[in-house]
């Protein structure tokens, strides 16, 4: 069993702050961390490989440089092996050109590492960017089924069954190999890497796959000129100021006050 | 793809019993604005199985047309089905816009036919507008946790694509039905499902949590300070008869399950009366409630963005201020 787990460094964005006075993202300082969803899907690749330890699991992450750290983090904890898709035409990609770098990049992984994966894991979603997007678009581009907002994923057979987030109830769903599952939050924490891990991922060897590595690529379809949608403008939100403080001196005449306003307007 | 036509097509999701979902038919309120300011009509495109009640809904709701596609195949929904049916419909019709709900299975289906359209698909919006200088439908969204909005445009493919976050828009007052009716006979293989549902399954560890249809949620944030203070929230709760939400922040910490969760990886609620408790309001939580009716924030700090969205605030300690609430509540209703 292979696997390729797709991973993103992200800004830790409980972290971010908003300058109250420029009223911009202070981003100087936030923490890079393995985006959250990622670390899910990667952790359901690892508990594959409990169950059967012939499992292959390499990480690919698209981004700047110092994406390998994110990378030697996800070798410390449960990758076989790591490989960083970055290069300067990749830049300002959206979700559609991304997608289409990344299937490139499993195509030259598969070539790389001598072998076919049965899957590809990605979190639901990244953090920063939210959109959701690029699980389903790799899946489109390479022709494979895919599910989204998997909780647990096991191995049956050749296939795998889902259980898949459902807005009221959970489902377990099957699906044919090769396919793209992206995962959400499940019921368990992940789980941390060992020293030894940890050592080992220092001293791993991250290859880079830069545009050389992609001499097919549709230099069209990437990069800012390639992706179809565009960024107009961004905003910090605005918030509304028509609010009432109640204040009658203590917290209990206050609540009181409270509670007889929304009777009142018959809130309650 | 080039566009064919100036329409702007409304994906409506319909449940197991034909009927519609919300968030579609939520939708056609503003495209009917945006439809007619790009001079095009304004359609429904209702997928599923025995669809009779969805079109009747879309049809309500102002639709010029409405495009059916009607099968067995189509219940549940599947990834598969789903994108074939809406790529068969798009490559012979050509519509310029294309606005789909952002419920869990919109944001399935919309990427991967985004993908196969060659096209631009903007995710999880909370405002859609008509940009001035091009035309272009100007698609605003949140990022970076809801810390930054961004508007975008998708100028040179068509059609532009949104996903449009469920109760940002009301349905609109329903009309006399005047849609023509198309319906579109495409069938799907079996063999080109490539997953199939085994059951659905009744989660043992976490407990329904309806917090998309309550009426009243109060909701505890990292204020709460850990599962006992939880059960403050949930003694007021059960005297308004209301139902617990909670921020990430309180579900990270676990001190409450994930079905409890309000805000950007929650649920998006909307109720008459939602009260916060200890929630400072990072935007990614109040772009999950700010659409409530009425909302009452309990917080220590008077500079919380949650005041911000509040209509009735109490700077204090919710450890004092809740029982007394809870009493009052009782009081009132009793």
């Amino acid at each position: 069993m292979n696997i390729l787990v797709c991973v993103k460094q992200v800004p830790d964005t409980t972290e971010i702050k908003i300058d109250p006075v420029k009223n911009t993202l202070i981003r100087d300082g936030v923490p890079a961390i393995v985006n959250t969803f990622d670390a899910y899907a990667l952790e359901a690749a690892a508990r594959i490989k409990d169950k059967n330890p012939n499992t292959h699991i390499v990480v690919v992450s698209m981004g700047p440089q110092n994406a390998i750290n994110a990378l030697k983090e996800c070798l410390a904890i449960a990758a076989d092996k790591a490989y960083l898709v970055s290069g300067r035409k990749f830049g300002g990609s959206d979700t559609l050109a991304t997608s289409y770098i990344l299937e490139n990049a499993m195509r030259k992984i598969e070539e790389l590492e001598g072998c076919k994966f049965d899957a590809v894991f990605c979190g639901k979603q990244a953090i920063d960017g939210d959109t959701a997007q690029v699980g389903p678009e790799l899946a489109e581009h390479l022709g494979y089924p895919q599910i989204t907002c998997a909780l647990e994923c096991e191995e049956k057979d050749g296939r795998f069954e889902v259980i898949k987030e459902g807005e009221e109830l959970n489902m377990l769903i099957g699906i044919q190999a090769p396919c793209v599952i992206t995962f959400t939050k499940p019921g368990f924490d992940p789980r941390y890497p060992s020293i030894k891990r940890k050592m080992a991922a220092n001293r791993a060897e991250v290859p880079i796959l830069d545009e050389s590595a992609f001499p097919d690529i549709d230099l069209t379809r990437i990069g800012l000129s390639g992706s179809p949608t565009a960024v107009k403008k961004t905003f910090v939100p605005q918030q509304m100021q028509d609010g009432m403080i109640i204040d009658e001196g203590t917290a209990r005449t206050s609540t009181v006050k409270l509670a007889q306003i929304l009777s009142d307007k018959k809130v309650i | 793809m080039e566009a064919k036509t100036k329409d702007l097509w409304v994906f409506i999701e319909t449940k197991d019993d034909g009927s519609a979902k919300n968030g579609g038919i939520e939708l056609l309120n503003p495209g009917r604005g945006l439809a007619d300011k790009q001079e095009g009509r304004l359609v429904a495109v209702v997928i599923g199985s025995n669809v009779g009640r969805a079109v009747e809904e879309a049809a309500q709701q102002d639709a010029d047309e409405i495009l059916v596609i009607d099968g067995a195949e189509y219940s549940p929904y599947t990834t598969d089905a789903y994108v074939d049916a809406m790529y068969h419909l798009i490559e012979k019709y050509g519509p310029t816009t294309l606005m789909i709900a952002a419920t869990l299975n919109g944001r399935d289906m919309g990427p991967r036919l985004a993908c196969r359209l060659k096209t631009g698909l903007t995710a999880d919006c909370t405002n859609i507008d008509i940009d001035e200088n091009t035309g272009d439908i100007a698609w605003t969204r949140p990022a970076f946790g809801g810390n930054l909005m961004a508007t975008i445009l998708c100028s040179n493919t068509r059609p532009q694509m949104g996903t449009v976050r469920p109760g940002v828009y009301k349905k609109a007052v329903a009309v006399t039905p005047h849609a023509e009716i198309k319906k579109e006979a495409f069938h799907v293989e079996p063999g080109k499902i490539r997953t199939e549902l085994i059951k659905v399954i009744k989660n043992v560890t976490e407990e329904i949590v309806n917090l998309e249809g309550a009426e009243i949620i109060v909701s505890g944030g990292r204020g709460v300070k850990g599962p006992d203070g939880f059960e403050l929230i949930k003694a007021l709760a059960d005297a308004l008869d209301g139902t617990v939400g909670a921020s990430r922040a309180a579900v990270d910490s676990g001190w409450i399950g994930h079905a409890h969760q309000v805000g950007q990886t929650g649920k998006t609620v909307a109720p008459k009366l939602y009260i916060a408790c200890g929630i400072s309001g990072a935007i990614q939580h109040r772009a999950g409630m700010s659409g409530s009716a009425c909302i009452v924030a309990i917080n220590k700090d008077p500079k919380a963005p949650i005041f911000g969205v509040a209509h009735y605030g109490i700077v204090g300690d919710l450890f004092e201020v809740l029982p007394i609430l809870t009493e009052e509540v009782e009081k009132l209703r009793a």
